[in-house]
């Protein structure tokens, strides 16, 4: 059965009268779920995530907005009949009855013409015990159990009575990490064996895209993105999304874009007399840029810089082409640069030098980490095939970048540039590309070949100031800025 | 080296608690023991040079001898048993109401715990003038609020308390005042139960679209059961050690005018102790034998019953 939630909103009033304003829980979601999907939603603590779940298990009561199972609107009806099977965090298994009681609560709750006999019940019971292997515990109680083995009598409990949707509340937070592997293929079995809805609950970004056929990723109550894990994963729509899928995490910088050409790291002024050291990082001197701009403005800051005149610029690394990057024109812009661990290529001649910090050998491929001062990171972390990683040796690795694995974000409001938000949800173009938890391809067959002469490191440039500088002091201010962002 | 200088260390610290132990409890076990066993003992005679032999005689003479105590036994236990019930179910069933209101909540808790910190024998004397009958044999009969109450349903006055009412109706006034004395100390224990049980059992519930009784009898019930267990032991102990509520009601010589005594085990044994401590001991020992027995009957059936 489908499941449709419709301008769905949750307001939870605030505590006291005078102070504190009420919190926005679930803002505006409106989303189809289709049937006998899984679904995950996705998110930090305090997203929202839950109360969603909670809302269309009718424990919770929306505040705004619709929810249908099928073409029913079930938005009035009460948890009691909604007919939902919902497993808590903490599984809530009656302590004091045995598995086989626990299981078989449900079903003898049932009246009038739903009126199962004993026999039923008891076969019943023990159907759900087997499709999640614990029909060897029936008379245990629940103290009894490992965790994993509880979690599996509350799947059970919750699909005894053959619920249309089945909603999992942080099944897995409670499991060990062994354990938690095993059991979220368990779900993705029990889930494709009896077809049923499934939404649940992770803020495991890892749990959620392995598993699911759709994620959500949710932030302070706002739908971010929702697409099939892949999709997400290759074409986040902000930088949160892009931030909060991954394993390792994203690597994030600072750049800017100019003439349909993407640099990292900032673009400083030279000056003409003693040769002001080019590669300073700090604010400052991004501040004092709009002081050469010959603008009216330009008086106050001037005396700071009155001495030497300004010959060129120091730019960034260029490291890509827009045009390579199978994106829209991006107007010159200061951005923030978003490149997947596996999205680096060492290579000698490569557009962006990092210093090397160290080389961690997982086996199947190299995590080598390093470091840029235009990183946002303390540490970048890429992944690249064992044979690749050979020739790093020394202070500094040089990579190419995969276009497809860099990401272009506004500095302004961290909205994904240079790609149509209506492509999205398409379904992925090369798919099998990245593995699913994002730990990389291990092959380098598409690594950009770069115009080497092109990439020059430290490459000047005669008073090319342009009209769009950027501003790199809006990085601080991400919050607030993707808070305005509407639902999608 | 270092221990033995600390154990001395240890035991003078613990010397006051230790002191007042033996003086106030382990002494008075003992002598009760001494006493009950030296037949026919009574404290004057003792300091009158008298010797007594040992044996049992003192608790042939109470059950052979005083035919008063046979009828504090069964006032004793025909109270405990009725009152335990009643008001166990009572603190139960108002916890659970007062667990799911949430205005005026602390109010309603503040108002059932008023009894806990009145007076006992003042609440007696209160008791005493509700039930009262005023002039009962006269032609113009005025009557206590109790009968008047009972009167606007049309049933006839009740003689309660006074002189020649029967004995059922004197238990009834005993067992009202008992429960009503013992609410709030079992709603206390049991709200705090209720408190502490889960939410999400009830929202498990709530999904499975159980019935509010079936909620009541298959998760409240057995998820309160080790504080139901402890409020039931208290109430038997507490019920076997009744005294000060019949005192407060029908004055200390524990009888209705004219009716049957009201006496019970630990009014007999208080009275025995005027100038025959042998026989208050005899029956002390043999309430503690009851009491425990009684603890040792509920500890084993609650074992079997409580979860955890």
């Amino acid at each position: 059965m489908k499941v449709v939630l419709q301008n769905l909103t949750k307001i939870f009033p605030s505590r006291s009268k005078k102070a504190g304003e009420e919190v926005v829980a679930v803002n505006d979601f409106t989303f189809e779920i289709p049937d006998g999907k899984l679904i995950g939603l996705l998110g930090p603590s305090g997203c929202g995530k839950s109360t969603t779940l909670y809302m269309i298990s009718g424990l919770q009561k929306p505040s705004g907005g619709q929810i249908f199972f099928g073409d029913d609107d079930v938005t009035e009806l009460s948890a009691e009949n909604r007919g939902v099977g919902l497993v808590f965090q903490n599984y809530a298994l009656y302590p004091h009855m045995t598995v086989k009681q626990n299981i078989m609560f449900p079903l003898q709750n049932l009246k009038g013409e739903d009126k199962l006999t004993k026999e039923v019940m008891l076969d019943r019971a023990y159907q759900a015990a087997k499709l999640v292997q614990i029909d060897e515990l029936m008379e245990r109680k629940p103290s009894e159990l490992s965790g994993g083995q509880q979690q599996r009598v509350a799947i059970a409990r919750a699909l005894v009575k053959m619920p249309k949707v089945l909603l999992l509340d942080e099944p897995l937070s409670n499991l060990d990490a062994r354990l938690r592997l095993q059991t979220r293929e368990e779900i993705r079995r029990i889930q494709k064996e009896t077809g049923i809805t499934t939404i649940f609950v992770t803020h495991d970004q890892e749990e959620a895209m392995s598993i699911s056929d759709m994620i959500v990723v949710m932030k302070l109550g706002v739908v971010q993105q929702i697409g099939a894990p892949q999709n997400v994963y290759d074409n986040p729509t902000n930088l949160f999304v892009a931030k909060f899928l991954g394993t390792p995490p994203i690597n994030v910088f600072k750049g800017y874009v100019e003439d349909g050409k993407l640099y990292i790291g900032e673009k400083t002024p030279i000056y003409a007399e003693p040769a002001v050291e080019a590669d300073t990082e700090s604010l400052a001197e991004v501040n004092a840029e709009p002081a050469v701009e010959a603008d009216a403005d330009a008086e106050p800051l001037a005396e700071v810089n009155a001495e030497p005149a300004i010959t060129g610029y120091q730019h960034g690394e260029y490291v890509l082409d827009i045009a390579d990057m199978d994106l829209d024109p991006i107007e010159d812009q200061a951005v923030i640069i978003g490149i997947r661990p596996e999205g680096f290529v060492p290579c000698a001649d490569g557009p962006l030098t990092c210093d090397l910090s160290s080389v961690e050998v997982m086996g199947r491929d190299v995590s080598i980490v390093s470091t840029h001062k235009a990183s946002l990171n303390p540490m970048i972390r890429s992944i690249v095939d064992t044979d690749a990683a050979k020739g790093t040796k020394g202070n500094t690795v040089r990579f190419a970048l995969k276009p497809h694995k860099v990401f272009i974000f506004s500095a302004e409001d961290e909205t994904r540039l240079g790609k149509d938000p209506s492509t999205w949800d398409l379904p992925a173009p090369t798919p099998a590309v990245v593995a699913v938890e994002g730990e990389g391809e291990a092959s380098t067959t598409k690594s950009t070949k770069k115009d080497s002469t092109s990439n020059k490191k430290k490459k000047r440039r005669k008073n090319q100031a342009s009209g769009k500088k950027k501003n790199n002091k809006k990085i601080g201010s991400k919050k607030k800025k993707s808070k305005k962002k509407g639902s999608r | 080296m270092v221990e033995s200088k600390h154990k001395w260390k240890a035991w003078l610290y613990l010397s006051p608690a230790i002191i007042l132990l033996l003086v106030f409890t382990v002494w008075p076990i003992i002598n009760t023991l001494r006493m009950a066993f030296l037949n026919g003992y009574s404290l004057s005679r003792e300091v009158g040079g008298w010797t007594f032999g040992f044996g049992i005689e003192n608790f042939k003479m109470v059950f052979n001898e005083y035919s008063g105590f046979k009828q504090c036994l069964i006032n004793t236990l025909l109270l405990t048993v009725l009152t335990v019930p009643i008001s166990t179910m009572l603190a139960l069933l108002i916890a659970v109401c007062l667990n799911s209101i949430k205005p005026l909540q602390r109010l309603l808790q503040t108002i059932f715990f008023l009894p806990y910190v009145t007076n006992s024998i003042a609440i007696g004397m209160v008791f005493e003038a509700m039930f009262n009958i005023v002039g009962f044999n006269s032609s113009s009969p005025s009557f206590g609020i109790i009968n008047s109450v009972i009167g606007l349903f049309g049933v006839d006055p009740i003689n309660w308390i006074n002189e020649s009412s029967p004995y059922w109706a004197n238990i009834t006034v005993l067992v009202i005042y008992i429960v009503w004395n013992a609410l709030p100390f079992k709603i206390l224990i049991l709200l705090g139960g209720l408190q502490s049980i889960n939410r999400q059992y009830y929202d498990a519930a709530k999904i499975d679209s159980t019935p509010r009784a079936r909620v009541f009898t298959k998760i409240t019930v057995p998820l309160l059961s080790p504080m139901l267990a402890y409020v039931v032991i208290t109430g038997f102990i507490g019920g076997f050690k009744e005294y000060s509520s019949i005192v407060g009601i029908f004055g200390d010589d524990m009888q209705a005018a004219g009716g049957k005594s009201l006496d019970t085990m630990v009014g007999f044994i208080y009275r025995a102790l005027g100038n025959q401590e042998g026989i208050a001991s005899a029956s002390a020992l043999i309430l503690f034998a009851i009491i425990f027995v009684v603890t040792m009957i509920n500890l084993y059936v609650s074992k079997k019953k409580t979860h955890y």
